[in-house]
Order: structure tokens, then sequence, then C-alpha cells
């Protein structure tokens, strides 16, 4: 299973392709489930990219936890929640907020 | 110490006004990221996970009140409250918005700072003795000389697009406080049998994936051939250094593959040519960039003795952090103070908006207006009276950045690493933090002693890793962090690399590891002043070995 993500062009701020926009927060990304999925996030992300939109896009795996979208690798984990020295700031902090 | 001259100022705006034109252009979509990210990158724009990072040139680690100020003021405006301070002696923003750099580099070029070759291949921030000017020590101040390889390298035509980035250290003293060993050029400032200044040479150290220790091509350059000779080795460099490779292209791999004395001699043909040139530095340019740092009229304060007795026995806190944190200044009735921003569980270099304000209040106050980054991330200050060291130890317990373990083992050099860093393979921050816990307390730090901790969360070694006394190195395999442990390594006038002690250890383990590691030496060091690496360097790996691995090897 994979998503894709990227970081917003004006502010840096990491998101994530959910319903034809980037969301800031992972948990309801558009999952691929297979090739053909996957390729067209590619595409979705290539034109987001040309289009000014975002940079650094990548298509990244995940897992299903509780009805969520969770990326499977630590550097990923940690790009959707924030740093984990600062629970008060990022992703985690607005979830808690 | 330096203040803009009229170039400096139009320079710095123009530079300003050029990349806020390009940023609106780039927000407009008018250019696109691969146009822009060169264009980003010489003005200190990074992209790291969770945002831009921006990085901001302090020379040398010089900084006055107002310009901590402003950091601080930056923080608080467009960040989230608090900034880095790294291993280059320069401060990192974690979370600016581009749109709001424009603003934020117009407000640094309004106290004299910028972020001008914090990154790309070129000649990058040159570091200095972070008690230049100020260690009883030293031959002479060489920030003048940081100052002059600063305006020398400044957009440099021919040396903008090298090989690779290239670093230059600059030291004062015999006792290397500088790391210059660790430097594409390390500098060391000293006399002759003559009384003339000038500079031993070294080229090609560095860190990263592949450590080398800098050899020393030249025992003594007259100061005024400082600029012909750093043109020589920079030309032979961009001439030959592999461009081919990105992992091979520093100096250091160059100095390794063509032989020390063959690079020497390259560099000495090259130099032939260039030694009676305009580069010749005369002995005027050198004089006035010299007044610049002109030290703070020191007038006597010989109250000095008395207060701080007194206060020593007021305050057995007081006296710890004297013990520690507080150094020997060229002026008898003066010190020199380490202001530690490795409070126990605190995060390595990082300071918050109000602390800056507060530092920057105490700098004015207290100590001429000068503030000093070390590239073991704390901050100092130079020059203090010892009259006055009570009242500076006071109001920095009032901030929290009281605690008195200079050069002690909380006293952790950390990169940012997989907490906030894109090229990161593991954490290094947490690490620290569990680490500093775990020796926090004061009495059994004191009995271990001088130990240097360092931690990279990457094989680049932002955190100097390879020259700590103790490295730890964080990859990850197999989806986890695993920490690698050196030992032996030094970044001082006698440098070397540390090894590695065997299979690394998963972030459960590492804490327990080192203190085995620490334990050990207490029960095999001759006595409490056989400091860690002295120890080490007199038994070897072995018994280390012993006590980290040999359940394993019987079990096996």
């Amino acid at each position: 299973m994979k998503v894709l993500t990227a970081n917003r062009l004006s502010d840096g701020i990491a998101v994530w392709y959910a319903a034809g926009g980037w969301a800031e927060t992972v948990g309801h990304a558009d999952v691929a489930h297979d090739k053909a999925a996957e390729d067209r996030l590619e595409a979705i992300g290539a034109a987001a990219a040309a289009n000014n939109e975002v940079l650094d896009v990548n298509v990244i795996d995940v897992t299903i936890v509780d009805g969520l979208v969770e990326p499977v690798r630590l550097r990923e984990k940690i790009r959707a929640a924030g740093p984990t020295i600062h629970p008060d700031l990022g992703k985690q902090a607005e979830r808690a907020a | 110490m330096y203040r803009y001259d009229e170039f400096d100022h139009d320079f710095v705006q123009a530079r300003v006004a050029e990349f806020s034109d390009q940023v609106k252009r780039r927000l407009a979509g008018e250019i696109s990221e691969d146009q822009f990210r060169p264009l980003r990158l010489m003005n200190g724009v990074y992209l790291q996970l969770h945002a831009y990072m921006l990085r901001i040139a302090v020379p040398y680690g010089t900084l006055n009140s107002r310009q901590l100020r402003m950091l601080g003021h930056i923080a608080r405006k467009y960040d989230k409250g608090y900034g880095h301070f790294t291993t280059r002696q320069n401060l990192q923003f974690h979370w600016p918005a581009l749109a709001d750099v424009p603003a934020i580099l117009a407000d640094l070029a309004s106290v004299e700072m910028h972020c001008i070759q914090t990154s790309g291949n070129c000649i990058r921030n040159v570091t200095a003795d972070h008690f230049a000017g100020a260690a009883a020590d030293e031959v002479a101040d060489p920030r003048p000389y940081a100052e002059i390889l600063r305006q020398w390298s400044s957009v440099h035509p021919e040396f903008s697009y090298l090989p690779r980035k290239f670093k230059i250290a600059v030291t004062g003293a015999e006792r290397d406080r500088a790391a210059i060993q660790a430097h594409d050029i390390g500098l060391h400032l000293k006399k002759n049998a003559a009384g003339e200044l000038g500079f031993a040479v070294y080229v090609g150290g560095g860190l990263g994936r592949t450590p080398m220790i800098a050899k020393k091509i030249r025992d003594f350059l007259p100061e005024a051939q400082l600029l012909s000779y750093c043109t020589a080795i920079l030309r032979v460099y961009n001439l030959y250094g592999r461009r081919d490779n990105k992992y091979k292209a520093r100096i250091k791999i160059l100095v390794h593959e063509t032989g020390v004395e063959e690079i020497a001699r390259q560099i000495e043909a090259e130099w032939q040519e260039l030694k009676d040139t305009e580069l010749k530095l005369p002995e005027a340019d050198i004089a006035a960039i010299n007044a610049y740092f002109a030290p703070p009229a020191l007038s006597a304060r010989p109250e000095g003795d008395a207060v701080v007795k007194q206060a020593r026995l007021d305050s057995k806190s007081f006296s710890e952090w004297l013990d520690q944190n507080v150094v020997t200044h060229r002026h008898p009735d003066y010190a020199a103070v380490t202001i530690s921003l490795k409070g126990i569980g605190e995060v390595p270099g990082d300071v918050t908006d109000s602390q800056m304000e507060a530092v920057a209040d105490i700098a004015e106050k207290y100590a001429f207006d000068e503030l000093r980054v070390s590239h073991e991330q704390n901050l100092i200050l130079p020059h203090v009276a010892r009259a006055d060291l009570k009242a500076v130890y006071d109001a920095l317990v009032e901030i929290g950045l009281a605690t008195a373990n200079s050069n002690l083992i909380s006293d952790i050099i950390s990169c940012p690493g997989l907490d906030y860093c894109s090229l990161a393979t593991a954490r290094s921050i947490p690490v620290a933090q569990e680490i500093s816990r775990r020796f926090a307390s004061l009495e059994r730090q004191r009995e271990i002693g001088e130990l240097k901790l360092k931690i990279s969360g990457c094989i680049n070694a932002c955190g100097h890793h390879h020259v700590g006394h103790i490295g730890i190195l964080g990859v990850e395999k197999k989806g986890t962090e695993l920490y690698q442990v050196t030992l032996g390594g030094s970044a001082d006038e006698n440098t070397s690399v540390g090894e590695i002690i065997g299979r690394g250890f998963s972030s459960e383990e590492i804490t327990d590891a080192i203190e085995q590691i620490v334990d050990t030496y207490l029960g095999l060091r001759l006595n409490p002043d056989e400091r860690f690496i002295d120890a080490y360097r007199r038994v070897g790996p072995a018994p280390f070995k012993e006590a980290l691995y040999a359940g394993e090897t019987k079990a096996a």
C-alpha cells in the first residue's frame, strides 16, 4: 500500500494527497493498492510539482491502523507526526489540540 | 568586533533584494524547483522533513547582543520560538515558511547578518576558537584572519563551484579548540623564532563517511601570505578534486589519493606563481582588520578575588559552575564563561527566543557586548570581570542556562538527526537526552571527568562522532535505528579518529552500553587525573570490548 507525499511550496509543510487535494495529515490520504494506482499517484505528484504546488514528491509505503493510514518507515512516521523530541510541535501537536 | 563597511552593507542588501525577487518568482510559479533549488541553497534555505530550514552564518562564531536579540525576535515572529546552534558555529531555524524568508533576511541584514554560503560547494563559514581574543594561551586573536578569509571567499568567482563544500578553521593557540585538523584547511596561528606571526597549515582533514586527519603541509606561512597560499590550495583542489563522485569529491580524498608530499609540491608550485601578486596581504590591510577586533578596554577589577571567594562560600552550585564552566582569561581580573546549552535532558544547542534575549542582556551588561558560539554547541561570554561572575551566574540560573557541565559527559554534541533532517538515518537527539538523564548527577559527571561524547544521526557526521572520545553513529538497519559506538576519537591538537568497538546497539541498549564503557574506564584508570581519552590510548579497545561483548562471545 502506498500514498503520495510532498512538502508544500509556500511553507515547506509536509502534506499527503487526499481526496483530490493536499492534506496536512496522513490519516486519510488516498491509498494505492496496486501498481496502476501507484502510477496514478506518481503522475498526480509529478503534475503538482510541475504546477509549483509542492516539492520533494514521493510515494511511500503505508499500512492501515484503526482505519487510518500510517507510514511504515520511521522517517515517514516522524514526518507525519513531528519531531519525537517535541510533542508540542508539528502535526502531533495539532492533533492533540 | 568586525563591523560592516559600505561595501558589505551594499553587498548584503543587494543579495537580500535579489533573493527576495527569486522567492517571489518561485511562489508565483515562474521558476521551477530545479531552477530555484541552487538559488535557495546559496541563501541557506534547505528543505527538511517537516518544513524548510534556514541556516544563518555566524562568522567565526562571533555575535553581539543586538544580533542575538534579532535571532530571538526571528525565532518568535517567524519560527516556533527557538533556534539551534550547530557544530559549524551557525544557527538554524527549523520551521520558516519560504514566503517569510525575504523578511527574515531583511531583519538579519539590519544587524549585519546573512545566510550567504551556508550551503553549496563553496567556502563555508570560517570557524575559529570560541575563546579567541580572550584565551590566556593564545598567541594572537585568530578572528581577523578568519575575517580576511571571509571577505576573500565571499562569492569568490573562482571558488563558488568547487567539487564539494570547503571548510576552513583557525586557532590562535597550541591547545586546539577549533578542531582544525578535522577541516579542509586548518590554520594554526603562531609566532616564529623572530616573533613574527604566521600559520602552520594543515590540509585534507574531514569527517563524513571517510574520516581523515589533516596533514601539515607547511610549518610556518608568513601571515601576509594567507590568501596567496589558500588560493594555491583551492586552485589545486579545484583542478584535480574529483567531480565524478560526490563521495570522493572532498579535498581529503584528493590529498589521500595524491599523497601528501605530491599535493604539497603542487600547492607550492602554484604558490610560487601567486606569492608576489596582489594576493600578498599589505601590512596596512592586516592592521585595519585587526583594528576591528581590538579587544574591549578591560579595566582593572581586582575586587574579583574577594567577591568570588565569598560567593563560593555562599553557594555550592556557583562554586561548581565556576570550576566547570569558567576558564582563565588573559587578563587576571577577567574570565571567559561557557553558557551550557546542554541542560540535563535538553536538546543540545537549542535555545528559546526569550533565552536568546536574556543572554543578550547579560552580554550587554556584563560582557562588553560580546558573545561566541562554540562548535560544541554552547554560547560563550568571552570577557567577564571575575567580580561580576556571581551576577552572571544568578542571571543564567533564572533562565535555566547555568548547568555546570562544560566538557563533561552530558556536554554532548548532537546533530539534529532524524527528528528534523532529511539526510539522517536515525535519531540522535533522543539518544543525547537519555544519556544526559542517565548521567544527570553532577557529582558523578565530575568524578568521570573530561569526556567528549558526540552523536551523529548519519554517516555525514555533522555531530563529529569520529572525533568524540566516545562517538555514536545512528544508522538504519532492517527498518530500525542502530547505534554504532566508536572510542578514542579526539578533535584537539592530538586529533584522532575513533575506532568502531563492535556490533551496534539498539535504541534501548545504547545508554546502558555507554554506561558500561564509562564504568570500565573508571575501573581501569590509573588515577582520577587520567582522562578517558588518555586511558583509552593507554589500554586500547580490549577491556571495553570485553565489558561490552564478552557474554555474547561465550554464549556463541
